[in-house]
């Protein structure tokens, strides 16, 4: 790998991480707007106002950076900036096509991954904590609470493909990877991708930033860039959980004329599930937080258990 | 710490006077890491103690890196800057720690938990210097012996120490039967 490779590759990284995010949110909106027959603006920019995203941009940074008086300033100031750079750590493991289409393989990629999508969450909980608003401190527990309940039966479910693979590696994964491991990890594929949702807070597993009972939870206080870094937080992972599900359960790449056309059926499924994730956001009631809870440790927990006992037992027969 | 003082000496031992670039790059994350230690038991601001306690770990994990334990450094970042520092956090928020300093955030143990640091630190630091002075991790190519890829250390846990693997994890289990056993009783007891 000589500097012009490494180059290209951290650039394709930064792009992919500035372009997917504001994409997957313009997609929210007008996905959103069409399902609940509430377009919004239409008209900036000519088709379906797509030139609205840009101005909302210019708003958020010429609105005043304010800081509360009783906050823990450092803090305050701090935490939306450890809320997404983890993501874009993320992505630079992610592998969109074969042979070497990856910016940085990991030899233990899956725990790389988890372990800096996890970091991603204390950036909410230094919010709430450091803003010293009561809505702030209760979203900040909330979001604690979630992530605490959700990271085992995510890790659970990633650990039953690695154990499927024989390798930690993603580009690994991919590697020995056949389409009849669909069916094989199909639940450890929704225990996967419902505890991501709850990491990142999205509906239905939305009560950390509830806005009809806490306002805003973590977010409340912040206002101009700093909230727009943490929206941009929240569509980067949503860009990372599904590219992260697309490649241990549905084959990243894998696809009709994967050679050449492998980075294409990565995208789509990427595309396909963030569009899964947007329409649960609009078509399913939030969760109450015992519900969230129960669901976390009576259902995922013992569904990927019992993923892991299927991935060994097929593992030894086969 | 003490795999941070072990290292300059054990990686040392072919060519101690001409340090390599990863070998400074690790004393100077070593200073670090030691440096967010002592402000994480030395700070009076309850939450940012946990939050300095995130930088010394996160230290720990690159210092894992550089000996080219990519596994162990990422566990350490999952399970320890991931999911234990976000419960200290929750149990912070819980309590109420309140923005600025605590007055009551000091011990009266402080000395006699110098003193404990200092014995363990000792301990450690001469045992690991012990264990590892002759051996030698090639940073450069890291894939034979004394490496800490994941193959590597899969088969030194499964082969070589499956029995205190296994002690360890009867260990958490009765930890965990002894904690839900107090929260039991606590509930009976207000009944």
């Amino acid at each position: 790998m000589d500097a012009l490779d490494v180059t290209v590759r951290i650039l394709a990284v930064l792009v992919a991480f500035l372009l997917l995010p504001l994409l997957v949110g313009q997609t929210e909106h007008k996905v959103m707007a069409h399902m609940q027959g509430r377009v919004g603006p239409m008209y900036a920019g000519g088709f379906h106002g797509w030139a609205q995203l840009v101005a909302d941009g210019v708003k958020f940074a010429q609105k005043e950076d304010i800081v509360p008086d009783g906050a823990d300033r450092r803090v305050f100031q701090l935490a939306p900036a450890l809320a997404l750079i983890p993501y874009l750590l993320v992505l630079v493991a992610i592998p969109v096509a074969p042979g070497g289409g990856v910016a940085q393989a990991l030899d233990a990629g899956i725990f790389f991954v988890l372990a800096v999508m996890g970091v991603g969450i204390l950036g909410s909980l230094m919010g709430g904590w450091a803003s010293a608003n009561k809505f702030s401190l209760l979203g900040g527990l909330r979001t604690a609470a979630q992530l605490m309940a959700y990271e085992l039966p995510m890790l659970l479910a990633a650990a039953s493909v690695a154990m499927a693979a024989g390798t930690l590696s993603l580009p690994g994964i991919l590697g020995v990877w056949e389409w009849w491991w669909l069916p094989w990890q199909l639940v450890g594929a929704v225990v996967f991708f419902t505890a991501g949702l709850a990491e990142l807070q999205r509906p239905p597993f939305d009560a950390p930033i509830a806005d009809s009972e806490i306002i805003f939870g973590a977010y409340t206080e912040y206002t101009g860039l700093r909230f727009a870094l943490f929206l941009l937080a929240e569509y980067a992972g949503i860009v990372v959980l599904s590219a992260l599900t697309a490649v241990l359960f549905l084959g990243g790449w894998h696809g009709p004329a994967a050679d050449g056309l492998g980075w294409l059926w990565m995208l789509l499924k990427t595309g396909l599930l963030a569009f899964g994730v947007i329409w649960l956001r609009v078509s399913y009631p939030r969760l109450r937080e015992d519900q969230i809870q129960r669901l976390a440790w009576t259902a995922l927990v013992p569904l990927a258990l019992f993923q892991i006992a299927l991935t060994g037992v097929v593992k030894v027969v086969m | 710490m003490s795999v941070l003082l072990a290292q300059p000496l054990a990686a040392g031992h072919p060519g101690f006077l001409s340090p390599s670039g990863v070998e400074i790059v690790f004393v100077l994350v070593g200073i670090v890491t030691l440096g967010a230690a002592l402000v994480t038991v030395a700070t009076r601001q309850l939450v940012h103690a946990a939050l300095w306690l995130v930088v010394a770990l996160g230290g720990i994990a690159v210092e894992y890196l550089l000996l080219t334990a990519e596994f162990i450094a990422w566990v350490q970042v999952l399970i320890y800057v991931g999911s234990v520092v976000v419960l200290i956090l929750f149990g912070l928020m819980l309590t109420k720690a309140p923005i600025g300093r605590s007055p009551d955030a000091d011990s009266g143990n402080r000395w006699i938990a110098l003193a404990v640091s200092l014995a363990a630190a000792t301990t450690l630091v001469t045992v690991v210097v012990d264990a590892f002075r002759s051996t030698w991790i090639n940073v450069q190519e890291p894939t034979g012996p004394g490496s800490g890829s994941s193959e590597v250390t899969g088969t030194a846990l499964f082969r070589h120490w499956v029995l205190p693997f296994e002690v360890l994890s009867v260990l958490l289990l009765a930890a965990l039967v002894g904690a839900i056993v107090l929260s039991k009783r606590n509930k009976a007891g207000e009944r």
